[in-house]
């Protein structure tokens, strides 16, 4: 993808970027430091609960990420990326399986416990390779990838926008978790994967590796950022940000609008689907409920609350909302479900731009609300009225 | 006290025979001489027995249903102590003492240890003479229901007295039901006979039946064993039983697709009864509500308080939770309307998300209120049950009243569009808006009444959903992404589209169920409908005209 300008002078524009990355130098510093070297006595103690749940952030927060790519940038809400992000984490989950060997319950040598708990004689197909996590790496992007490449490609072709996209995104996430919910799927039915043992050899239940894996998850979120933040700074996220404005004009200026929103659709899915493939090995466990539409949505609310089209507006909004959710729900359980609604409500009607429009200067980067002006789009012709009837 | 179950049904079963049958109460002449017979009946021989059994039968006496069949399931007893005669009401053996029955005028009278119980015995011969005489007396029986029942018991161990009854009852039978089991009975019998001419007659009876019993029993006819032998030697019968399943196959698998037809079409009634209030919000006024589905819940509850408040009047309950609902369903609509939606108008992303947040906060408020489990609603009795028509159509009275409830929603809100100043300011205002505000319409207040009308068929939605899924935080949850694909399916804003599309989902549902099982046929609608809506994005009635290039 041609980018307009060289990465580096970019980020020195981006104030907001510098602050996330140094953010998370800082916490991939610090983390291991006060984990690994302080000792558990110490109030300086990070403990593993702690780790887990950063790290658990830091993932959603490259969910919101790839969310905001696409919302934010190219105007396409998508109610299905719990999708993207669960497929990614259910291919790590396979990895993580074969990993197991034969320290499960069953002690099966090639097949996982479920498999074994079914009467399966064998592995299915698509269960081949993923012993090898070279084989599994790239599956974890390919899988979300994939799908979102088909769906895509039939959604935008047949320019699918808005709300329907919307919705058809959710009903396809809905789909998949129906799909996974069944046992003869292969995918360990409402069960899922679980009992992991160990990644690439290294003992999951170490206090080293899940380290690691938070090192791991900061250094992707990054990574993550930094191409998000070039993608939108190229000419190419030029003209998805026309895209989002007026679609038609942009098709009529003799872009194919259709490309462009397939591409940042699949980057975006793989982002989430990467996201998901580190999650995993973190909680330590992957079923279907992970496909749940309101988890797609949660990820929306997280851009929202955050700013959407500002990237990293997207990152923050994931860790706050998601802070609030573990205080929420481990001290005010009843709660959470009304400051939950209140703030989807609240930041729909009050912070259309966010947190991210309260922070003076930033208020250029963020798009407005789409086209208006319009008027109200109320549809027209009831089904009933008995003029303008084709047939 | 423990009666067995079985006696305790034969025992209702008579007496409901006798309360339809008597047809004189006798006299006090009557009684006695019937008390007189029955006390010879004590020291009698067989022989004498039958003479006094058919004397008994001839009375006409109200109570010799119930003795004769105390006598042919020995429970006609004598007590020792004053030589009276008595019917027992169970003759389990882990009781002590019996219950005893009075023979003449059937009223209880106390119990008495079982050692001082001696039983009036019964032969075979007697017992056959008795069989008959007890079926001659309920085919006789002015209710078919009490004859259909006869008939039943009788089959259930045919010989040749019962048979020649039968066939004496078969001429002149005049409910076809009864008549259609004697036949099936008597050719079904008829199969084991060795006459091959009345076999073949039995058969070309049997064709004409739709049973399963009928159909297997034929079917083993045709029978091979491992050696080569048929289970059927006669090759001539073989080729008619042969053809008789061929016709009965065909004739189930034509019943079976209208029963899956009348199953889809009240799966069907369900999405559109849940996607005719999102036909008017989303539809008519654009507005993305995903706190749709927690309307229906709101009316679902309706019903539940309904019943809580008054318990003993559950179809009363149910019929006023109807209106209830939908002023709650629909209040809620309009403060809805009023406090967010109307913010968020032409922005129908934030709008999703705003009601979204409304539908997590009625969920946990109705968790609050009323516990986050599943609430149990009763179904009035009428609801229950099934409608049999023909030997092989079962029609369940929910499903089909499930159907009539939407078509008469739907007809409704037909009517409120179409013929009423309410109707013609939603049609005005979703026309043009800017016109209709011209000629003084409050475009304001249609705004919140239309979005009112959907919510409270949400609400009625509810109602229904009450009556045949969990009522519980999660209800509307589950069926939100169903009623946007009936409606988006449908065609956004076309009503008409909505009730096809329901119904042709909930057919196709239905008709993939039995292959695919039930949730990879969920998953295939849904996938269906996806490419579906990638090939024609504007539903099956697509909008014409200016109002379709307005989005």
């Amino acid at each position: 993808m041609p980018f307009g300008r060289p990465l580096l002078p970019a980020m020195r524009q981006d104030r907001g970027g510098a602050v996330l990355l140094a953010g998370l130098v800082a916490l991939s510093v610090l983390v291991p430091l006060l984990n690994l070297a302080v000792p558990p006595g110490s109030p300086w103690h990070l403990s593993t609960y702690w780790l887990t749940l950063l790290g658990k952030y830091l993932c959603f927060g490259m969910l919101a990420l790839a969310l905001d790519l696409i919302w934010g940038y190219a105007g396409i809400l998508s109610l299905g990326h719990a999708a993207f992000f669960s497929l990614g984490g259910y291919a790590m989950g396979m990895y993580l399986m074969r990993q197991i060997g034969t320290r499960g319950v069953y002690g099966d040598p090639v097949l996982p416990d479920f498999m074994v708990f079914l009467n399966w004689h064998s592995l299915p197909w698509f269960w081949t390779g993923f012993n090898h996590f070279w084989f599994a790496l790239p599956m974890m992007a390919l899988a979300p990838g994939g799908l979102a490449f088909v769906f895509g490609w039939f959604a935008f072709r047949s320019r699918v926008t808005g709300v329907y996209l919307s919705i058809i995104t959710q009903a396809l996430s809905y789909a998949l978790m129906l799909a996974f919910f069944r046992n003869d799927m292969g995918f360990g039915g409402n069960n899922g994967f679980t009992d992991f043992k160990d990644i690439l050899g290294w003992d999951l239940h170490a206090d080293r590796t899940r380290v690691a894996l938070f090192v791991v998850t900061a250094v992707a979120l990054a990574v993550s950022y930094l191409v998000c933040r070039a993608v939108v700074d190229s000419r190419a996220g030029r003209v998805l940000r026309a895209i989002r404005d007026a679609e038609s004009r942009v098709r009529f200026l003799g872009y194919r609008v259709e490309s462009y929103k397939l591409w940042v659709f699949v980057g975006s899915s793989v982002i989430a689907g990467l996201a998901g493939a580190l999650y995993v090995p973190q909680v330590g466990i992957i079923n279907p409920s992970e496909f749940a539409p309101i988890n797609s949505i949660e990820a929306v609310i997280w851009v929202a609350v955050g700013g959407r089209g500002t990237l990293i507006g997207a990152v923050a909004g994931a860790v706050l909302v998601n802070y609030a959710k573990t205080y929420f729900t481990g001290a005010l359980p009843e709660v959470w479900l009304y400051a939950l609604g209140a703030l989807f409500i609240g930041v729909t009607l009050f912070l259309p731009r966010g947190f991210m429009g309260l922070v003076p200067g930033t208020a250029r980067l963020i798009p407005a609300d789409g086209p208006r002006g319009a008027g109200r789009p109320i549809r027209s012709e009831l089904g009933v009225s008995a003029e303008g009837k084709a047939k | 006290m423990r009666l067995g179950v079985r006696q305790c049904a034969a025992g209702a079963l008579l007496v409901a025979a006798l309360v339809l049958y008597s047809p004189t109460l006798g006299a006090q002449g009557d009684n006695d001489s019937f008390s007189t017979a029955l006390s010879a009946l004590r020291d009698a021989s067989f022989l004498d027995k039958e003479a006094i059994v058919g004397r008994l039968a001839e009375s006409g006496h109200p109570s010799t249903r119930a003795v004769l069949s105390a006598l042919v399931e020995d429970r006609l007893y004598v007590r020792t102590a004053d030589s009276q005669v008595f019917i027992v009401k169970s003759t389990d053996e882990a009781l002590a003492a019996w219950e005893l029955v009075d023979p003449v005028s059937l009223s209880d009278r106390g119990s008495a240890p079982r050692d001082e119980l001696t039983k009036i015995g019964t032969n075979n011969r007697l017992r056959r003479l008795l069989k008959t005489t007890l079926a001659r007396f309920e085919l006789a029986s002015p209710d078919p229901s009490v004859r259909l029942a006869a008939v039943r018991e009788v089959l259930r161990s045919l010989d040749d007295a019962t048979v020649a009854v039968l066939r004496e009852r078969v001429g002149t039978e005049p409910d076809s039901r009864v008549k259609d089991e004697i036949e099936t009975g008597l050719g079904l019998a008829a199969l084991d006979g060795s006459d091959s001419a009345a076999r073949l007659a039995a058969i070309a009876v049997l064709a004409r039946r739709t049973r399963l019993e009928v159909r297997n029993r034929l079917a083993a006819m045709l029978e091979r064993s491992a050696d080569g032998v048929y289970a059927e030697s006669d090759p001539q019968i073989r080729a008619a039983a042969a053809a008789a399943v061929r016709s009965i196959d065909r004739r189930r698998t034509v019943y079976s697709a209208l029963e899956v037809v009348f199953f889809g079409l009240s799966v069907g009634s369900v999405l559109v009864l849940v996607g005719t209030g999102l036909a008017i919000t989303f539809g008519v006024m654009g507005v993305i509500n995903m706190a749709h589905g927690e309307l229906m819940m709101l009316g679902a509850y309706t019903v539940y308080v309904a019943q809580t408040l008054m318990p003993g009047h559950i179809a009363l309950s149910v019929f006023l939770a109807i209106p209830a609902a939908f002023l709650v369903a629909g209040t809620a609509g309009v403060i809805l309307e009023r406090s967010v939606i109307r913010f968020l108008y032409g922005r129908p992303l934030e709008t999703l998300l705003a009601t979204f947040g409304v539908s997590l906060i009625l969920q946990q408020t109705v968790r609050s209120v009323f516990s986050a489990n599943n609430r149990s609603v009763e179904t009035p009795s009428w609801m229950s049950g099934t409608l049999q028509l023909g030997d092989a159509l079962s029609i369940t009275l929910n499903r089909f009243y499930i159907i009539l409830f939407t078509l008469i929603v739907f007809a409704i809100l037909l009517v409120i569009l179409k013929r009423t100043r309410l109707g013609l300011d939603i049609r005005a205002v979703a026309q043009n808006r800017g016109m209709a505000q011209a000629m003084g319409v409050r475009t304001e207040r249609v705004d919140a009444l239309t979005f009112g009308l959907g919510s409270g068929i949400a609400g009625l939605a509810g109602v229904a959903l009450s009556q045949f899924t969990n009522v519980g935080p999660n209800l509307g949850q589950s069926y939100i992404i169903d009623s946007f694909m009936v409606v988006v399916f449908g065609g956004v804003g076309s009503l008409w589209g909505t009730l096809v599309g329901g119904l042709s989902m909930g057919v196709v549902n239905q008709i993939l169920e039995p292959y695919v099982g039930a949730v990879l046929a969920k998953i295939s609608v849904l996938v269906a409908l996806i490419v579906f809506i990638q090939r024609w994005p504007r539903g099956l009635f697509p909008q014409t005209g200016r109002a379709a290039e307005s989005h």
